[in-house]
């Protein structure tokens, strides 16, 4: 809580936005492609993050907000021709929303049936995208033309099919949730949240209505998650139902649960190791997955702190 | 055909999957209700129980019942096998903590789905019914093995009734279910009544997947669909309930047969039941009869 | 005397056995209150009635004349009534400050001037009441009982509450810790009503104003200490079998 610490921690966080920047000039194209990825991915991890790791709720169901975020900005963006600013703010809101809906519903739950309620709102999310195969073309997905993903800044006009501004867009979006999240968690809402994972009954005899906590964390959560779609989508001009289904849940679990539940900057290390490990397994073989596997169980048998709260709990007491 | 007997096909196809999913759904509720763990993984020891019985089946020469009669042994115990290793190793060693075994669950899912991929293959692959003749109907003539399933299901389901309530077994399993503490106290090994417990889960997936593969073929994503059908039937019927499992896996099993024979998309089907027991956990968590999953 | 807290008829059933049975109670303001009364005799569970923890089967609860029947604990904890809890209930893996910052943090919002440095010296001023300021920085899980009841007290206190329940306060501490906490109690009700369920006697007879013995869900007794002890019916429930010192 001193001063000291504060400073060291922004520090830290704005060092890592800096290297990142310098790595986008620094990085070999195919390792560009893969951070720029992995950035938004990482955006999507944080705001998984927020639930898991810092209110204690762990959903199997978040890849109905990125899916939110996903459809919501690229089916006006393909059907209405809508420009990608206004589509990336529809994306969002649509998250938000369903986050509200679903969360005034599943925070009813607890434990196993939050667990299984989430799962299922987010199935019933995936069945629709592929129910409304008029517009969403299922599986198969819709690819976004690369004249409509482009932004007007002033004269400038910067096309998200590049990949040195992909990346630089991907950097904006990480560095603003990155720090959102270090500032919300600092913030007393973050204090709230902590105090809920750790005992809600006495939270509630302090005077917190939990459950408003709860679902303002579940929104919150709800509107990152979405942001990460809608950037998806934007950048890599590809909208499919595959993203909504529940593999698209187990991922940010994974992610978060590798880099670090609560902790800043695990997500980002999470999703980077895992997005490596399977771009070297899935060059071996098709079954992939079955690394992803190995690695669930592994974590939670002999690393249930994940990388970076395994690094705090020993030495770096004051990491965030 | 008319109303009438196109509305008795779809009761009895709705009626062989209710049979096969009360014995799925029985596995899983077992597990949850004895352990307080949900095992995700519960579909790929369904899917390891038919991709086993493929192997088995095909390996015998000679009448397809021989292959059948020893794929319905073989593989049950190969899949417990499975189960039981997979108790031991891992979830053991999470104390069954409900979330981190969740999580491990969901690897073991991985694992197995995708090592059925690399050494059984993309493809589906059917095994010969025991035997095949067809009831004939005044309307149309009915597979006799489909019958059979459901026979089979309904003595399997009155077998595991009877051990539940009436043998020592059963006493053990339920004293551990009502408080493992005190349970341990008087002298039960409780890590082995859940490690049996778990497998016996699986067996009993695994008997459902035998008895449904000649009717349905192997394959290795098949365990997908029953496992959200059986965690649809557990949440109906109430978390540890015999009775509710089976009057929901009836209800689910003829709803299904019903709706994707005679009525609208099976996708919007698949939505509306996924919405309703949703919204069935949200406001009633202790189901039909049983107890809240919490 | 203002009443603080009234309850007319208020009962609560757990299955088929009645904890709290048509109970009338009132508690004036700037009291201190003990509820005493064997095990099962129903205390619990009407603090709990009174702070919201427990719902009634019937009756009514006033807070001020005013109707908190319906208010969910949160809210009625923002009205004033705080509870700390028999069980110690912590947050273990939380700082001590981290811990008592939470109340504060609430209180403050609730009146709308959150600020850092009002949230440092709520802080601060509640572990100085309580005597852990040196321990601020611990990790709560990390400290001995006595200074995690202390703590518990500490978060109650931080709320500024208007009435204070204490649930069996004293349970578990050695007798110098015990002396500390009657000298303690005793400056929370200079600002306080305080309510507390207790059953060491020694305690009891030091810093009530009044008593309350309950019995079997009622009321059996009521009135000053010296009454209490004098009173035959509550020697013959309940002191005769504790030992009172």
């Amino acid at each position: 809580m001193n001063d000291t610490s504060a400073v060291r921690v922004w520090l830290l966080h704005l060092g890592v936005v800096a290297a990142l920047f310098a790595a986008g000039f620094l990085l070999p194209d195919y390792h560009r492609g893969v951070f720029s990825r992995v950035m938004v991915l990482a955006v999507f991890a944080m705001g998984y993050n927020l639930l898991l790791g810092y209110s204690g709720l762990l959903s199997l169901g978040h890849a109905m907000f990125f899916a939110a975020g996903l459809y919501g900005a690229g089916l006006p963006l393909y059907h209405l021709g809508w420009s990608p600013v206004p589509a990336f703010a529809a994306g969002v809101a649509a998250g938000g929303l369903l986050a509200l809906v679903v969360g005034a519903l599943a925070l009813r739950t607890v434990g196993v049936a939050f667990m299984i309620v989430t799962m299922m709102f987010s199935q019933v999310v995936y069945l629709t995208t592929l129910y409304f195969t008029t517009w969403t073309r299922g599986e198969e997905g819709l690819v976004l033309p690369p004249a409509s993903r482009r932004l007007a800044l002033g004269d400038a006009v910067v096309s998200l099919s590049d990949p040195a501004a992909r990346y630089m867009v991907a950097l904006g979006l990480f560095a603003i949730v990155l720090l959102v999240m270090l500032r919300l968690v600092r913030a007393p809402f973050g204090r709230t949240l902590a105090g809920i994972r750790e005992n809600e009954e006495r939270m509630r005899m302090l005077g917190y209505d939990t459950f408003r906590a709860k679902l303002g964390a579940v929104v919150v959560s709800g509107l990152v998650c979405a942001a990460a779609g809608a950037a998806y989508g934007l950048m890599f001009g590809y909208v499919g139902s595959g993203f909504a289904s529940i593999q698209y849940s187990i991922l940010p679990l994974l992610w978060v649960l590798v880099g670090g539940a609560a902790t800043t900057l695990g997500p980002l290390l999470g999703t980077a190791f895992m997005f490596y490990v399977i771009d070297y397994a899935s060059g071996l073989t098709t079954a992939w997955l079955v690394l992803v596997g190995a690695a669930l169980i592994f974590v939670v048998l002999f690393f249930p702190k994940g990388i970076l709260g395994t690094l705090r709990e020993r030495w770096l007491k004051w990491l965030p | 055909m008319g109303f009438g007997p196109l509305l008795l096909l779809a009761s009895l196809e709705g009626l062989v999957t209710a049979a096969t999913l009360a014995l799925m759904a029985l596995g899983l509720s077992l597990v949850f209700g004895v352990m307080r763990v949900v095992n995700v993984a519960h579909g790929e020891f369904f899917m390891l129980g038919a991709v086993v019985a493929w192997a088995v089946s095909t390996a015998f020469a000679g009448h397809p019942a021989v292959g059948f009669g020893a794929a319905l042994l073989v593989a049950p115990l190969v899949v417990g096998a499975v189960a039981f290793a997979a108790e031991r190793l891992v979830l053991k060693r999470l104390n069954y903590d409900p979330e981190a075994t969740i999580v491990a669950t969901i690897g073991l899912l991985y694992i197995v789905q995708q090592l059925a991929l690399t050494f059984y293959g993309a493809d589906a692959r059917p095994v010969q019914p025991p035997f095949s003749f067809r009831v004939q109907l005044p309307w149309f003539g009915y597979s006799g093995y489909k019958l059979a399933v459901v026979a089979a299901a309904v003595v399997l389901l009155l077998g595991a009734w009877f051990v539940l309530a009436r043998t020592r077994a059963g006493l053990v399993m339920r004293a551990t279910q009502y408080d493992a503490e005190t349970a341990q106290a008087f002298g039960i090994p409780v890590g082995r009544v859940y490690a049996a417990v778990f497998a016996l889960g699986a067996m009993l997936a695994a008997v459902a997947a035998v008895l449904v593969v000649p009717v349905s073929q192997a394959h290795y994503l098949m365990g997908r669909d029953p496992l959200l059908l059986s965690f649809v039937v557990v949440i109906i019927g109430g978390l540890g309930s015999l009775r509710g499992t089976v009057v929901a896996a009836l209800l689910i099993g003829l709803s299904d047969g019903i709706i994707s024979t005679l009525f609208f998309s099976p996708t919007l089907a698949k939505i509306l039941a996924t919405l309703i027991v949703a919204l069935v956990l949200v406001f009633r968590p202790q189901g039909l009869y049983g107890t809240a999953a919490r | 005397m203002a009443a603080l807290i009234e309850t007319k008829a208020l009962s609560r059933s757990f299955g088929g056995l009645k904890a709290v049975d048509a109970v009338d109670f009132r508690l004036d303001k700037g009291e201190i209150r003990a509820v005493i009364g064997p095990n099962g005799a129903g205390k619990t569970t009407l603090v709990g009635l009174i702070c919201g923890r427990v719902a009634p089967s019937s009756g009514t609860v006033l807070f001020e004349g005013r109707d908190i029947t319906r208010l969910p604990a949160h809210a009625r904890v923002m009205a004033g009534i705080a509870y700390t809890f028999q069980i110690t209930s912590i947050f273990p893996k939380l700082s001590v400050a981290d811990n008592v910052a939470l109340p504060v943090q609430r209180r403050l919002q609730a009146r709308g001037h959150l600020s850092r440095r009002a949230l440092g010296e709520g802080v601060a001023g509640a572990l100085a009441k309580v005597g852990l300021a040196d321990r601020a920085a611990s990790m709560a899980g990390s400290l001995s009982y006595g200074h995690q009841r202390l703590l518990e007290v500490a978060m109650g206190l931080a709320l500024e509450p208007r009435l204070l329940i204490l649930d069996e306060p004293t349970q578990g501490l050695s007798d110098g810790e015990i002396e500390n906490f009657v000298a303690l109690v005793r400056e929370i009700a200079r600002e306080a009503t305080v309510l507390l369920i207790e059953h060491n006697m020694q305690v009891v007879m030091e810093l009530a104003d009044r008593i309350t013995v309950m019995n079997a869900g009622r009321i059996l007794a009521e009135g000053a200490p010296a009454d209490i002890r004098a009173d035959r019916a509550v020697q013959d429930a309940y002191l005769g079998t504790v030992d009172h010192g």
